[in-house]
């Protein structure tokens, strides 16, 4: 707690959406899901207001906000070359003293009494001013980081992509102040994942509501967000959790953690393995099953990632977005409501006028 | 269905010649039935959902007489706005089927205007004029019983004197044979007095469905409308409490998979007191639970579970060894009831709108008026009646053997429906002359080659359509009934060396998928081969199959639209089914290895 009451480090356990202008979105809706009993794992906000306490220590005039927020997005060369600077001068930069030691303090509390515990470190940006941007992608993420010291690093190389091309030109185009952005970084213990992916609540190439898509690969589920490998791909039933299409594919390569200096790294899976099945009808049944809580918890269709353990078997559940593709498109009502039940039949059987 | 062709994945009527060695065939049917000059330029396809056999002479009532009363229904009762009624022609012994459409916007209108308050009046006063309809089924099933084939014994009955009659009872041969078929053809006017609105209402819910939930599996749609407590259930669970009563009274050693029904019987019939109270069980239930028959009431040969006991005795075996193991049986349907209220509330929960949940509220609820119908009408209409319709048949059999113009009863059906009162009134003249009848030569030497015609046409491999292909085929009839669409056609046509012979597509019936041995059964009447575990690879799966599914693993089938009934006992067993294939029966061999996709709709031969 800073002097002005601020938090700096926000427990997943003790957030909820309310607290998303604080703390992300990410893990405002992780803090939400795990509330509502959904298996996630642990983890910790560093908030907001701790990106604030940096910023105004590195940079107590706001020059870095008035030169950004001045750049011209169309002019690529000059907004990489701010933006090139600015991340130099965030990098080498230290964190408060009193943010660092609330982050060691969290990350000794998710080892516990155990092995240095590996962590993703997630950045989360977001804007009060525009609740609908979604930031997604632009800014990094670090996958298995072991130990404090590379923990800390990591939350300023977070806070530095908020200076990437990318982001800066996303925010300019979009017209939003850089004053009112934010910055959060997620902490979540990683789960060493046998096989993860992704599913969807809602059919990604039909927006059908009645259906759950999963996709799963071996190992981390890195890999399928990025591209690497085809997943198997599974159509579940939402109403009756029959598995309606299964289509096994060739999964070649896995990621895998780097147990030795953190990371992840890609390893051929072995001929045997890349033709089976990722996911068994069981597993596919607690996807169905945590797939409904949260979007029930939630009142629309989630974009979801997950993954199964390999240490306890379990499956996890590691991020969970509102579906915004087809739930932004509009749409005639399939059918209305007729004056008898009946007209919907004669309707049906005096349509068909241009039978060749 | 008249069109231009693009390329002709199909041949034409006019080039489908003759079977070898059956020259002559067409006097087996009516002269409406064959090939006309015009043919050509139309789009047939062989109705094997119905048909899947070649027909017998007489047999082929059961296209004609149908046919009859569905277009009557369509085309004059209701006037179908835009459905008229269906030609056929009988080519090689297949029925080939044509759906006559209205085009034209106008006579649409006009048709619509007339469709509006007919199928009104049924609709609004549904409940009332389906319960008059089944007491006028009970009256026809009980009229074709009491029909009194005549003896024709040296002299008639006192009656006729004592009486004052004053007709003889060769008079009755004909009349009651006429009102055979008069029976008949009533039956299937009233088999399709609700049908046709009811198949309608189903399609406007499933068409609904389609477009708001793109990817829900037929069945999903049909499971939200399905009943429960449908009489061909009703009959399963009858043969349910057989196999209970067996285990409790300790016979249930005799029922052993595959045994011979007549055996069974004689051994309980040995086994004393226990033996004997389980036969009376059985005829306590037998009418009107027997009258089912193994096939659709389409042939004669498909015997009713009354007269072949190897159906029922199968699936009562299979009862008893699920019994066995521990396992309940009896369908819970308070559950089955429940679950089907839970999915559909949450589908209906899923839809954006307030107006799309009224809209869903309304065409559920209309599904949920007709199906009784739907799903009931077959027990009467094709299993009952017509059991007893062929019952009587045979007595008329019985006595053309009498008068020695048969040599077996069974032999009646290789006549045609006007040969047979030819015959009948043979033995009527001859009666009356007191003299032998004179066909006796003729027809032996007619039943005989007919036999013989009929096993060739049985090998002919009959083309699937013919004629030229629609460009469009979206017919609510065609698809309602026999669940073909432009998409079916299209993969009709693909040529033969696209399609993988070791792979067979179809609908995905329910879901799972399943390796195993494959039993193929072409014949309904052997589907006593059936071994627990098999993978069945039949023609059609209608309900009659029903009492397999216990043994089986999975199935498969040729034909099967998105009304097909067996999907749903597949689900509620849990085993995978692919229908629909086109050509299962043909391309697996019993005792392959085969996988059943029912996700995706996929049989593989692994051989």
């Amino acid at each position: 707690m800073n002097d002005a009451g601020k938090k700096f480090v926000s427990w997943f356990a003790d957030l909820s959406l309310a607290d998303r202008p604080t703390v992300g979105g990410k893990s405002a809706s992780l803090g939400e899901l795990t509330r509502a009993g959904i298996l996630v794992p642990p983890g910790f906000a560093v908030t907001t207001s701790a990106f604030e306490a940096f910023l105004s220590c590195m940079d107590p005039t706001g020059e870095v906000r008035r030169e950004i927020g001045a750049l011209d997005p169309a002019d690529t060369a000059e907004v990489a070359a701010v933006g090139e600077r600015v991340r130099r001068r965030i990098r080498s930069a230290s964190v408060p003293e009193d943010v660092a030691a609330l982050i060691r303090d969290g990350y000794r509390q998710l080892s516990g009494r155990g092995a240095a515990c590996p962590v993703a470190v997630r950045s989360s940006a977001t804007s009060e001013d525009s609740e609908s941007a979604s930031f997604a992608g632009l800014q990094d993420t670090y996958l298995w980081t072991l130990g404090e010291e590379q923990l800390v690093a990591r939350v300023l190389d977070c806070w530095a992509s908020l200076y990437n091309s990318e982001s800066i030109t996303y925010r300019l185009r979009l017209g939003l102040p850089e004053d009112q952005l934010a910055m959060a970084v997620v902490v979540q213990v990683m789960v060493d994942a046998e096989c993860a992916g992704v599913m969807f609540t809602r059919s990604p190439t039909t927006g059908d509501k009645s259906v759950i898509v999963i996709e799963g690969s071996w190992g981390l589920g890195s890999c399928i967000v990025n591209g690497e490998v085809t997943p198997d791909r599974y159509v579940v039933n939402k109403v009756t959790g029959e598995v309606t299409n299964r289509k096994v594919s060739s999964k070649a390569v896995r990621h895998v953690p780097d147990r030795s200096g953190g990371g992840v790294q890609e390893q051929p899976v072995e001929d045997e393995r890349c033709e089976l099945p990722s996911l068994d009808d069981a597993t596919i049944g607690r996807l169905w099953t945590i797939a409904r809580q949260v979007e029930k918890h939630y009142g629309c269709p989630q974009d979801i990632e997950w993954a199964v353990s390999a240490t306890d078997g379990e499956v996890y559940l590691l991020q969970s977005r509102p579906e915004t593709v087809w739930s932004s498109k509009d749409r005639e009502p399939r059918a209305k409501p007729a004056a008898k039940p009946y007209d919907h039949l004669i309707a049906l059987m005096s349509a068909r006028k241009n039978q060749p | 269905m008249t069109s231009k062709s693009k390329g002709r994945p199909f041949p034409l009527p006019s080039e489908i010649g003759p079977v070898p060695g059956t020259e002559g065939w067409e006097d087996m049917y009516p002269y409406f039935t064959r090939v006309q000059p015009g043919d050509d330029e139309i789009f047939w396809f062989y109705n094997s959902m119905h048909f899947p056999e070649p027909m017998p002479a007489f047999d082929a009532v059961t296209a004609e007489v149908p046919y009859t009363a569905m277009g009557a229904n369509t085309t004059r009762i209701f006037a179908f706005p835009a459905t008229l009624g269906v030609a056929y022609r009988i080519i090689n012994g297949r029925v080939y089927i044509t759906a006559h459409a209205v085009t034209d916007p106008a006579e649409i209108e006009r048709r619509t205007e007339v469709f509006n308050k007919r199928a009104g009046y049924y609709f609004e006063n549904w409940d009332e004029l389906y319960a008059k309809w089944e007491k006028k089924m009970l009256a026809l099933i009980k009229e074709v019983d009491s029909i009194e084939v005549p003896e024709l014994g040296e002299f008639d009955d006192e009656s006729a004197v004592m009486e004052a009659r004053g007709i003889g009872q060769n008079h009755f041969a004909r009349e009651g044979y006429h009102r055979c078929i008069n029976l008949f053809s009533t039956m299937w006017h009233h088999h399709f007095e609700f049908l046709m609105l009811g198949y309608g209402a189903y399609l406007v819910f499933f068409q609904f469905c389609k477009k708001a939930f793109p990817e829900i599996p037929d069945q999903t749609v049909a499971r939200m409308v399905a009943g429960i407590d449908i009489l061909m259930f009703q009959a399963d669970d009858k043969l349910k409490e057989l196999a209970q009563l067996a285990v409790d009274l300790g016979v249930d050693d005799m029922f052993e998979d595959g045994a011979d029904p007549n055996r069974v019987l004689k051994a309980l019939e040995a086994a004393g007191d226990k033996g004997r109270k389980w036969i009376d069980a059985l005829d306590k239930i037998r009418h009107p639970w027997f009258n089912i028959s193994v096939g659709d009431g389409f042939y004669h040969y498909h015997r009713s579970w009354d007269d072949d006991r190897t159906v029922p005795f199968s699936a009562i075996s299979g009862f008893i060894s699920r019994i066995r193991s521990g396992e309940d049986i009896l369908r819970k349907t308070e559950a089955l009831r429940a679950e089907r209220k839970r999915i559909a509330e949450e589908y209906r929960e899923l839809l954006d709108t307030e107006e799309e949940k009224i809209a869903f509220d309304q065409m559920l609820g209309l599904c949920h008026r007709v199906f009784p119908y739907v799903e009931d009408h077959k027990f009467y209409c094709e299993h009952w009646f017509t059991t007893r319709f062929y019952a009587k048949m045979r007595e008329f059999g019985d006595l053309l053997v009498r008068v020695g113009l048969l040599t077996d009863r069974e032999d009646i059906f290789q006549l045609n429906r006007n040969e047979v009162e030819d015959a009948l009134v043979d033995a009527m003249l001859a009666w009356a002359a007191g003299s032998e009848p004179l066909g006796a030569e003729h027809w032996r030497e007619l039943v005989a080659r007919r036999r013989d015609i009929l096993a060739k046409f049985a090998a002919w491999e009959a083309p699937i359509a013919i004629g030229p292909m629609p460009e469009h085929l979206e017919d609510p009839a065609v698809q309602m009934l026999w669940g073909i669409t432009s998409e079916t056609l299209k993969s009709w046509s693909l040529a033969p060396d696209k399609v993988n012979p070791k792979e067979l597509h179809g609908f995905a019936a329910s879901p799972g998928i399943v390796e195993g041995i494959a039993r193929v059964v072409k014949n309904v009447n052997d589907i006593g081969q059936v071994r627990e575990g098999d993978i069945l690879v039949s023609p059609v799966t209608t309900p009659s199959w029903g009492p397999v599914f216990p043994k089986i693993k999975a199935a498969v089938s040729d034909i099967g639209g998105t009304m097909s009934h067996a999907a749903i006992v597949a689900r509620e067993y849990g085993m995978p089914a692919v229908v629909g294939t086109g050509r299962a029966t043909k391309r697996i061999v019993t005792g392959q290895r085969l996988r059943v996709d029912g996700d995706n709709g996929i049989v593989t031969i692994l051989d």
